[in-house]
């Protein structure tokens, strides 16, 4: 009997020197960190605070951490292309055989989507929303920790395949046939599969509690026309979640099928159709769009409503955007393959639905133009990253409008245009979004502010390298230059392709820049304290809090009167010179720690890893221990342990002298 | 039935009206689990709609190989049909008898739930199996493995309901009728009547239109 499926000491690549280097460069350095942890016995403190944590501050702190790690990795494949784009033309086959290069150009966009853009995103939700309704934690607290650990579980398998195997060489949609197993025999795609699924669970599991969360948990008093914008564009982030996150889960089940079982769904033969899956998973990937998009939306007009010290334009007209953009996301995803055959008439229709996008997303722009209009504009490092989204993502946008016309999409289709196009948006929606958010939400989380000037060089440093590295691109493209090239004949091309890699090398800088100001920020936080809890004279109610806030957020919930809630405290307090009387404590029930969640992802990583390399004795018994750790979870009698009152009186009361206190110099300002 | 017996299934709310805006604060657990599990069925229900627009759009690429028309037997279907809707019926039972307390009626309507459910899953094995051995296996053709997969996936399903239904059982003789497990109970009766849905709509579109001639 075979014990080990498809695994052989071949599946290790010693004949590739560079994934061999990384992935010993990475093991050493993982090994490191764990035996240092070991020793320094910080195992227990670890597993108690963080690894077993119901937390939604907790968790959304470890998702941050999950993502900044895959920006690394991602960007790492990044400049890997670009540099090999720079060299590879004529004569000169650059320093990656084509076989290496299509893993990098596939985890590349793999990484960043699911494991980069989506993963930070749903930490900075679980970290804000429940700050943001006034209240103590997600629907589902351990049904949060699960989703985060199948999150890990898919990175860890994602970065298995470095090391064991080899990664999809099919683009970070995995098409078929390509993908097919006689086109791609391989382990690659089935890690690919197997990551997503993993990883899909997680993400639908996180859409149903959010949702659930902003519906069903708010503070009292908070109705719907009075949750801060960044809960609104959550809502409908989440509830594009669980209606197209579904559509990913069948469609590359399908295509498990056909690799696994010799299914027809996609295959050339037995009546099979490959344009299914092209529809299929576009019907998931453009929502997917938006579900990266409208989060960073609502954490830009947060800042841009804190930082002009004015509530946020039209906000009725910011909700009603969100939710046109939310049911429009279902009706053009058409327009991501006009060139495959589907006839002039359907064309027009899907690339008249796409320029629709267009008008809510310009109220939103106009909206927060007009926030800033006779305000006083404070530029702190949130300001400028929210100042080079406006421009950024302008731009983009209208090159968006260019391709949601299908003449001139059949013209620049599947060419570096539409690369330098998507990448303008995301990164400047979604990558300037997270860094605003990362710097305005640090000092809620930590207690102490992020370092001004190290901020603000890394901003420019991204700004200007993202035009640099991207700017190219659109030129290139129009002269003719195709995606995911290995290698390129056309000299002229070459010098662009240089100015990109420089662009590569300026936001490389800008990350560097992020990890020294993080640095910087934490060897002197006994000089950047935020005492106050509010340091940017905030004006919802994650501010209200101390920073960091203590474990049940809030001791009393808030009473929400008008939008705007926690500014509204604050006037009041102002206006009557003394913040609210003392309410009588309770006792608070908290959820209790739970590893159901880490161990759940320890069988989920055992299975796929069969799955991956038809280990089926394995992929038996995760599934059966995933059953009983749910059955032995379902068993406990205690959910929830008592905050006794002295702590809340405690904790509190040392918040409401410290909101006397700065009571008193505000008024003394004024 | 008393009201707050019925607040703890979810049939109303514990404290006063909800008005529908936040007003009341955060909602009791009795609101929110089963929210929670309604949006988890509404996404099941997407799934299902991608496998039903992927066998719509494959139903009849045969590839020279059987139709549907040769293949299906409306009998048979119509014989899991009643056994499936019968089990909702009696799942519905199950339910009564939990919000009277009535553990052994609780039980016994449980268990023939999980019957009918084994009856039905029985008969689709024997139909599945009969297929392969005729020379109709999914790997046929694509309308093959679109069948197979549609109805495979909510035969799972039911496999997975009844699972649920086992573990139910030994939770209500292990801890009664505890708050929790009154949610938990509620939470699978939405599931069974959900996979009641999914199948009136397969009999329908796979079974009836399929055989007509």
């Amino acid at each position: 009997m075979n014990f080990v499926g498809k695994l052989t000491w071949d599946s290790i690549p010693f004949d590739q020197p560079i994934p061999l280097m990384t992935s010993i460069v990475i093991i050493l350095g993982l090994g490191a960190i764990l035996a240092w942890v070991t020793l320094k016995g910080h195992v227990p403190y670890l597993w108690r605070e963080w690894i077993t944590s119901t937390d939604h501050k907790r968790i959304g702190v470890m998702y941050c951490i999950l993502a900044f790690l895959m920006l690394i990795r991602g960007f790492a494949d990044a400049i890997m292309m670009r540099a090999q784009q720079a060299v590879a033309v004529g004569q000169s086959q650059g320093y990656l055989p084509p076989e290496h290069y299509n893993q990098i150009f596939s985890a590349h966009g793999t990484i960043m989507i699911f494991f980069m853009a989506m993963t930070f995103l749903i930490g900075m939700m679980n970290f804000v929303l429940p700050l943001q309704l006034g209240v103590r934690d997600v629907a589902f607290p351990t049904m949060n920790s699960v989703s985060f650990w199948l999150t890990a579980s898919a990175v860890l398998l994602v970065n298995v395949s470095l090391v064991v195997g080899e990664f999809a060489r099919t683009g970070w949609l995995g098409f078929p046939p390509l993908s097919e197993k006689a086109f791609s025999p391989g382990v690659g795609v089935d890690y690919y599969l197997v990551s997503l699924q993993i990883s899909g669970i997680g993400t639908l599991l996180t859409g149903i509690n959010f949702v659930t969360t902003i519906l069903k948990i708010r503070a009292p008093g908070m109705s719907y026309m009075r949750m801060p914008v960044f809960c609104w564009t959550s809502l409908a982030a989440n509830l594009l979640i669980i209606a197209s996150f579904p559509v990913l889960t069948a469609t590359l089940g399908l295509l498990m099928l056909d690799r696994y079982l010799g299914f027809h769904f996609f295959t050339n033969d037995g009546g099979g159709n490959s344009m299914l899956y092209v529809n299929l998973i576009w019907i998931w990937g453009h929502p997917e769009v938006y579900i990266l998009a409208l989060p960073s939306f609502g954490i830009f007009s947060e800042i841009f409503a804190t930082f002009s010290g004015k509530p946020l334009f039209g906000y009725r007209s910011m909700v009603y955007a969100t939710l046109a953009i939310c049911i429009l996301s279902f009706t053009v995803w058409l327009h991501h393959f006009f060139t495959m055959g589907a006839g002039a008439d359907v064309n027009a229709i899907f690339g008249i639905a796409s320029m629709l996008i267009a008008i809510p997303t310009g109220v939103k722009i106009f909206n927060w133009l007009f926030t800033m209009y006779g305000g006083r504009v404070r530029f702190s490092v949130p300001m400028h990253w929210a100042l080079g989204f406006v421009v950024t993502f302008v731009t983009g946008g209208m090159t968006g409008v260019l391709l949601a016309s299908p003449p001139i999409n059949f013209v620049v289709h599947n060419s570096l245009f539409l690369i330098a196009h998507f990448h303008h948006v995301i990164i400047g929606a979604v990558v300037f979004g997270l860094m605003a958010g990362y710097n305005y939400w640090f000092p809620k989380a930590f207690g102490f502010t992020l370092d001004e000037r190290l901020g603000k060089a890394s901003f420019w440093c991204w700004f200007a390298g993202f035009y640099l590295a991207f700017l190219p691109l659109y030129i290139l493209g129009l002269m003719g230059a195709t995606r995911r090239m290995q290698h390129y004949d056309d000299p002229s091309w070459q010098p662009l392709m240089v100015v990109a890699l420089v662009g590569a090398i300026l936001i490389l800088a800008g990350i560097v820049l992020t990890g020294v100001q993080l640095y910087v920020s934490i060897r002197t936080r006994d000089r950047r304290r935020d005492l106050t809890g509010d340091p940017w004279d905030g004006r919802t109610l994650e501010w209200a809090t101390l920073s960091p806030p203590p474990h049940f957020n809030f001791a009393v919930l808030p009473d929400v009167h008008g939008e705007e809630a926690y500014w509204s405290l604050k006037q009041r307090a102002l206006q009557r010179g003394r913040i609210s009387d003392e309410p009588e404590y309770q006792p608070i029930e908290m959820p209790l720690n739970s590893p159901t969640g880490v161990i759940c992802a320890f069988f989920a990583t055992l299975c796929g890893f069969a799955i991956i390399w038809y280990i089926w004795w394995l992929a038996i018994l995760g599934l059966v221990g995933a059953f009983v750790i749910f059955v032995w979870y379902a068993w406990r009698d205690e959910h929830e342990h008592v905050i006794p009152v002295e702590e809340v009186q405690r904790l509190e009361r040392e918040r409401r002298r410290i909101r006397t206190e700065l009571l008193h110099t505000l008024s003394q300002s004024t | 039935m008393s009201t707050s017996q019925a607040a703890v299934i979810g049939l109303t709310h514990r404290a006063s009206e909800d008005t529908g805006h936040g007003h009341r604060g955060p909602e009791s657990k009795s609101i929110v689990v089963p929210y929670g599990f309604w949006l988890f069925v509404l996404s099941d229900i997407v799934l299902f709609s991608a496998l039903f627009a992927t066998y719509a759009s494959l139903a009849h690429a045969t590839d020279g190989g059987p139709t549907s028309r040769e293949l299906f037997s409306r009998p048979t279907a119509g014989v899991e049909t009643l056994a499936l809707l019968l089990s909702s019926f009696v799942c519905g039972l199950a339910m009564i008898a939990a919000r009277h307390r009535n553990l052994a009626w609780t039980q016994i309507w449980l268990l023939v739930t999980g019957l009918l459910g084994f009856a039905f899953l029985a008969i689709e094995l024997r139909e599945f199996a009969s297929l392969i051995a005729d020379g109709a296996p999914p790997q046929r053709s694509a309308f093959l493995s679109s069948f197979f997969t549609l109805v495979g996936c909510h035969g799972a399903h039911v496999t997975c309901g009844l699972l649920w239904i086992g573990t139910m059982m030994a939770q209500i003789l292990a801890k009664g009728f505890q708050p929790h497990i009154m949610r938990r109970l509620l939470c699978l009766s939405i599931f069974w009547h959900a996979l009641d849905i999914v199948w009136v709509a397969i009999f329908t579109l796979v079974y009836l239109v399929g055989t007509l001639p």
